[in-house]
């Protein structure tokens, strides 16, 4: 088995929500200090969701990270937990895309690759939210995709997944090779062993710049965008909470339900 | 190829009726194709669906394309998107608009790809430039810590729309419109998955997208015994029981529970947070709520930043005080 992961750093989302900010002027989210990026949440159980088929089937996985100035202990956890090898596509023109253009430059890097069986990504990135790029490589490389899967085996010549729905899940067969978006439904990601730490922490990154995989500038990052952005604005909220007091737990209890009867909310 | 001209929907189909989301889709559709002094049409795709062009049509619709095929009796992105792509190609639209639901999410970045265009997921607000004409699409991204508006200058402008962002039109049943049946070629070979079983989570009680009242746990709450005092509380206010991620990670409470970004959109009048943080991406799926009340022990829970009443404390020793007053008062 050849697989590939698509495994992006971006802020921390569990950060706390009031030490997000924004730079008007620049329409760009100030990263908060001392708060360091971490790989997209999804994008760990997409390397879980390759490493639990290679635990069975043996084979490769290969992560594949697109950006610029990736911090390496980050971009390097996928590693630390089992995958085999790190291909960032790391340079300014990679920056500031869009669904399309990032979509586009890890498909043709993939195809650099040229071998693979199983292609894994998250079900979105926990910044931008977008949930496209996976579908996007699908339909640039023309192989199959299956959406938000919470368990994948591969069977054959296919790839059985289970695929969430909002009430409830199916089964899914499809041809290899695919490409999975994974979802939390799939399970805690592994944590990384002590020997995987050591051996991440020597193993060089491949690089490859636009040039390396056949892009130019102008298809990638900002430039090669088709969806603008326009405005990032944070919405005003104005906190009006009424907390209820009362001499013991039981008194506070007993005073929201007052409340919200006095309200007519019940 | 023909000019881009109007606004596209794609409608989804739920137990044989025209789901929420497409009605929602087809007031926010009529909205912008008055706008712009255009049609408005929706595609259904599905099995023996024909009896509901007529109901797009009476929520409007000016045009309703019908794909009735029994290969089309459940979702699959490559049939599906082979249909809907060839629709939109004969009928170039100016705007297509899908839910933000299990299918658009998965529909609509594949038809945006096959047409090399933009697509801007889970919407709350678009709009018409006046100057532009161009489609303004708002949608929180960052877990909902902000908002970003895109446009997109070329065609067709794509968004998916969250669910009950947008209130339906009254169904009007007088309207008129036009139907279309499209014939369904579809050449087995392009279609390179198989369904081979769909579970099904049972609902006991009132649906959680439905309730009018919503408890919903959190990690605090510690284990699945923790959640049958939520559902007590629930059974009296005659709601239904969600859950952030954790207790559905955890396995204390079923994954379809889930409130949030990634999990439902609830709407109810009362939604009760108990030792609930008030994580963004909870949030994205019940601030739509009027009234929202919190229990934690966290006097900085962010929780508290959305609710309209609160209570600081452990919720083990308020939640049966208030449970039992909320009893004596609705037995009143
Ligand atoms: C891309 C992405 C998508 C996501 N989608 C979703 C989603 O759809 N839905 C979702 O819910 N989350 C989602 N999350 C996760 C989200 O970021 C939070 O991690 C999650 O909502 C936190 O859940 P919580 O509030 O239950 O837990 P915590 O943040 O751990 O909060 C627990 C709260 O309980 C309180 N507490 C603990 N014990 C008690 C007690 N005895 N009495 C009173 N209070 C107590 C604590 O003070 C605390 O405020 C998503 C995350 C990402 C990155
Ligand atoms: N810059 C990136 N580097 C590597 N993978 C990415 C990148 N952007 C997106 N992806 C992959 O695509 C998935 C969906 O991203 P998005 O469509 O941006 O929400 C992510 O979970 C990743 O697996």
């Amino acid at each position: 088995m050849n697989m590939i992961v698509c495994c992006k750093q971006v802020l921390d989302p569990e950060a706390p929500p009031a030490s997000f900010k924004i730079d008007p002027a620049t329409n760009k989210v100030v990263p908060p200090p001392g708060v360091p990026p971490v790989i997209s949440p999804f994008d760990e159980q997409a390397t879980e969701a390759a490493l639990r088929i290679k635990d069975k089937l043996g084979g490769k996985i290969t992560v594949i990270s697109l950006g610029n100035n990736l911090a390496r202990d980050v971009v390097k956890k996928p590693l630390s937990m089992g995958a085999d090898e790190l291909v960032l596509l790391e340079d300014e023109a990679f920056e500031g895309g869009d669904s399309w253009s990032t979509a586009y430059a890890l498909a043709m890097a993939i195809t650099k690759i040229g071998e693979y069986d199983l292609i894994f990504c998250g079900r979105q990135a926990a910044d931008w939210d977008a949930g496209q790029v996976g579908l996007g490589i699908a339909e640039f490389l023309g192989i199959p995709s299956v959406t938000v899967a919470k368990k994948v085996e591969v069977i054959d010549t296919k790839a059985r997944v289970e695929r969430v729905l909002s009430d409830g899940y199916e089964v899914v067969e499809v041809t290899l090779p695919a490409l999975i978006t994974v979802s939390n439904e799939l399970g805690q990601p592994r944590y990384a062993t002590l020997k995987g730490i050591m051996v991440a922490a020597k193993k060089q990154p491949i690089i490859w710049k636009p040039a390396n995989i056949g892009v130019e500038p102008s298809q990638i990052g900002a430039t090669g965008r088709r969806l603008k952005l326009f405005r990032l604005f944070q919405p005003v909220k104005e906190a009006k909470c009424e907390i209820v007091g009362g001499d013991s737990p039981a008194e506070m209890g007993i005073n929201l339900a007052l409340k919200l009867r006095e309200a007519k909310t019940i | 190829m023909a000019e881009y001209k109007g606004v596209m929907v794609f409608g989804e189909v739920a137990e044989g009726k025209l789901a929420s989301i497409t009605t929602e889709l087809l007031g926010y559709g009529r909205q912008l194709a008055d706008e712009l002094n255009e049609e408005l049409s929706c595609i259904l795709a599905g099995n023996r669906i024909s009896g509901l062009a007529q109901e797009a049509i009476a929520y409007g619709a000016d045009k309703v394309y019908i794909a009735d095929d029994p290969q089309l009796s459940d979702y699959q992105g490559d049939s599906y998107s082979l249909v809907v792509a060839e629709i939109m190609k004969e009928n170039p639209p100016r705007i297509m608009l899908l839910g933000q639901t299990s299918i658009g999410r998965d529909l609509a970045p594949r038809l945006a790809f096959k047409f090399q265009v933009g697509l801007a997921m889970d919407c709350i607000e678009l709009s018409i430039d006046p100057n532009s004409k161009l489609l303004q699409q708002t949608r929180p991204v960052y877990g909902g810590n902000a908002w970003a508006t895109f446009v997109c200058e070329t065609f067709p402008q794509m968004a998916t729309v969250r669910q009950k962002a947008i209130s339906s039109l009254e169904r009007n049943e007088s309207r008129k419109g036009e139907i279309i049946p499209v014939t369904v070629k579809l050449d087995p070979a392009r279609i390179r998955t198989k369904i081979v079983d769909r579970v099904k989570e049972e609902v006991v009680g009132i649906k959680l997208e439905d309730a009018q009242v919503v408890v919903s746990g959190g990690r605090g709450i510690g284990s699945p015994e923790g959640f049958k005092q939520l559902e007590e509380l629930a059974r009296i206010l005659k709601g239904a029981v969600g859950a952030t991620r954790p207790p559905c990670d955890n396995g204390w409470v079923p994954t379809t529970w889930q409130i949030g970004l990634t999990g439902k959109i609830v709407t109810p009048d009362l939604y009760i947070a108990i030792a609930v943080s008030g994580a963004s991406q909870h949030l994205a799926g019940c601030s739509g709520a009027k009234t929202i009340v919190a229990i934690n022990r966290d006097p900085e829970a962010n929780i508290f930043k959305e609710a309209r009443f609160g209570a600081v404390g452990d919720w083990k020793q308020i939640l049966p005080a208030f449970t039992e007053k909320i009893k004596e008062l609705v037995a009143e």
